[in-house]
């Protein structure tokens, strides 16, 4: 029984070589071409990948003319960027792609509901059998192991994702935070729908355009605050979001030392991705505020990359083990199926090839 | 073997530091379940030992310093216990074990453990006096624990250097609220201790009484402060900690005075 994997990746090809193979095929449908006992597609966006069982060797080429959009054009006319790994090694590929080591962005999680959407739609076609049926279980087990016992899923890694987080390092739970969003640009719109994901429910929108305001604050379920009174609503919002085109800085120690005497036991978080800044730098000095301007922000998405490549010895520690159990465990297995195959065929047992 | 307890439950605390220490050194920080198990277990050895010793001595096991660091320790311990899973600030424990095992190990190097000769039974007001202000001791232990992880937080938070133990700290505003609900509770404790004091029977020596009532007022200054948002949070987190210092030395300088005076 061969285990195989044939795939192309992120790795070993562009977007535009990529999006030749993927959506073309399904595992169904690999499964009649070529032949395959058990097959499964992962397409996502990085990657289209087959896994698949078969009682004879099937080769890289066949698969890939299977996943090939124009299926008249040769593989030979060009060399082919795919990447086959067979038993151990499959194993360990899949391990590692549904635990997010494999991702672009180490770590990643959308990777795992895609593997599991890859195996329902496999299952549910009837492609999967009892050998991808354990093996993508155990994936998905060692994914989750991976996420709980390491810190390869911490950190944030966008814009958006990295104001949330920060935004719940300050204040907790985010459902009592009042947001300013000053400025409606796409960035701004952004973080401010990560933000309402996250549970805020005050959220104001001011702009000098008080349509585009409005607009805004209709897409994102907020308020339109007037553009004079933007500076006021500092004493009452816990987070301020700015990505205005002014020349010149809109807030400064001087606009903001009264209001923060007002609010001294609630902090500020400022988010300032306007390029040139909105927010006097010098506003970070003051007392229970936490300013972050486009280049911090960046450098926390960077400094989260470095924590979770930190964290791939000791996923890989976890896989490793896996691996070798799970290969054990799929081998005595085997073992005893040939030994039951044999009583049968002595007449010891009289068992049904199916039920084996 | 009341020695044994407490070698064991020190023990226990080291190897709570250890394992913190290993972790934050390999950047995997996960020490919530390891801290919680090996500091509920040091916390048994410890309460073993007091009971043995309060067994021995036949009224509350705080008659000399090495027995009120031992206390103070078992103090903390158990406002952890109480504490840490109802707020969810598990991580506190990465912080109480090293503390504890300070006290815990210091009591034991030291040569404190002076037996003095119990001639008189135990003042039941005496010895409330005495366990309710250590156990406020406890509390304000671990305002100041929190106080620690707060300025930690704050200062990764206001220098945008984010290390591993970022992502295991509690919030800000979570910290914050552990720290002035632990402040309530040392010092309502502590305000028990103290009336308490005053009805054991004999006079107290003076620099005691002073020394136990500017504590008290020290405490009551930080949350009236508090109270009326006069104090930035950080300001309060900083106060904590010099808080529970000025308390750990003015407990030297009680105990060691009432070693020199001992009461029944």
């Amino acid at each position: 029984m061969n285990l195989f994997c044939v795939g192309v990746s992120h790795h070993t090809a562009n977007v535009s070589t990529r999006e030749q193979f993927a959506g073309n095929a399904t595992a169904e449908s690999i499964a009649s071409e070529v032949g395959c006992t058990e097959a499964l597609v992962l397409a996502t966006c990085n990657r289209v990948e087959v896994y698949a069982v078969s009682e004879k060797r099937i080769s890289t080429d066949e698969i890939a003319r299977c996943l090939m959009a124009r299926k008249n054009c040769s593989p030979d006319s060009y060399v082919l960027p795919f990447y086959r790994y067979e038993d151990q090694k499959c194993v360990q590929h899949l391990f590692r792609v549904a635990s997010g080591l494999d991702s672009m962005v180490v770590g990643e999680s959308e990777i795992f509901g895609q593997a599991k959407k890859a195996y329902e739609s496999a299952r549910t076609s009837g492609a999967v059998g009892p050998y991808l049926h354990r093996l993508f279980q155990r994936a998905f087990r060692v994914a989750k192991q991976v996420r709980t016992h390491t810190d390869i899923a911490r950190g944030a890694v966008s814009i958006g994702s990295v104001a949330v987080e920060l935004a719940q390092r300050i204040f907790g739970n985010l459902s009592e935070c009042a947001v300013l969003v000053l400025g409606a640009g796409e960035t701004s719109e952004r973080t401010a729908r990560a933000l309402v994901s996250r549970g805020v429910t005050d959220l104001r929108v001011s702009n000098r355009s008080i349509d585009r305001a409005h607009d805004l604050a209709q897409a994102v379920g907020g308020r339109a605050v007037p553009f004079d009174n933007w500076a006021a609503q500092c004493r009452e919002i816990d987070i301020l979001l700015t990505s205005t085109a002014s020349e010149t800085s809109l807030l400064t120690r001087d606009i903001l030392a009264p209001m923060l005497r007002e609010r001294l036991d609630r902090p500020l978080f400022i988010i300032d991705i306007a390029v040139p800044r909105d927010v006097d730098p010098g506003v970070n000095e003051m007392e229970g505020v936490y300013l972050y301007d486009i280049d911090s922000i960046r450098s926390v998405a960077e400094q989260s990359l470095v924590l979770r490549r930190q964290q791939v010895a000791a996923a890989e520690a976890i896989i490793a083990d896996h691996v070798t159990e799970f290969v054990d465990s799929i081998s005595r297995g085997l073992g005893r199926a040939s030994q039951m195959v044999e009583r049968a065929s002595l007449g010891e047992n009289p068992l049904r090839a199916s039920q084996l | 073997v009341d020695r044994y307890l407490l070698i064991a439950s020190t023990i226990c605390f080291l190897a709570a530091v250890v394992h913190t220490g290993f972790e934050l050194r390999t950047g995997v920080f996960r020490p919530m379940r390891f801290n919680f198990l090996a500091i509920g277990l040091g916390f048994i050895l410890q309460t073993a030992f007091l009971s043995l010793r309060g067994r021995e001595l036949g009224r509350c096991p705080i008659t000399n310093l090495f027995e009120v660091f031992v206390f103070l320790a078992w103090s903390v311990s158990l406002i952890y216990m109480l504490v840490g899973p109802a707020y969810r600030l598990s991580l506190m424990g990465a912080f109480t074990a090293p503390l504890v095992f300070l006290l815990q190990g210091f009591a034991m190097i030291t040569p404190i453990d002076a037996r003095h000769p119990v001639n008189v039974r135990g003042n039941s007001w005496l010895e409330f006096h005495a366990s309710m202000s250590l156990v406020a001791y406890g509390a304000f232990a671990l305002a100041c624990i929190a106080g620690v992880m707060y300025l930690l937080q704050e200062r990764q938070l206001k220098t945008h250097h984010l290390h591993s133990i970022f992502y295991h700290l509690p919030p800000l505003t979570n910290l914050f609220a552990a720290i002035t609900r632990l402040l309530w509770w040392g010092f309502g404790l502590y305000t028990l201790g103290i009336l308490s004091g005053f009805f054991t029977g004999h006079p107290l020596p003076r620099i005691q009484v002073v020394a136990a009532i500017a504590l008290w007022i020290l405490y009551a200054a930080i949350l009236q402060a508090r109270h009326l948002k006069w104090l930035a949070p950080k300001r309060v987190a900083a106060l904590c900690i010099i808080g529970f210092s000025v308390a750990l030395a003015l407990l030297w300088g009680i105990t060691f005075t009432a070693e020199l005076h001992p009461m029944p």
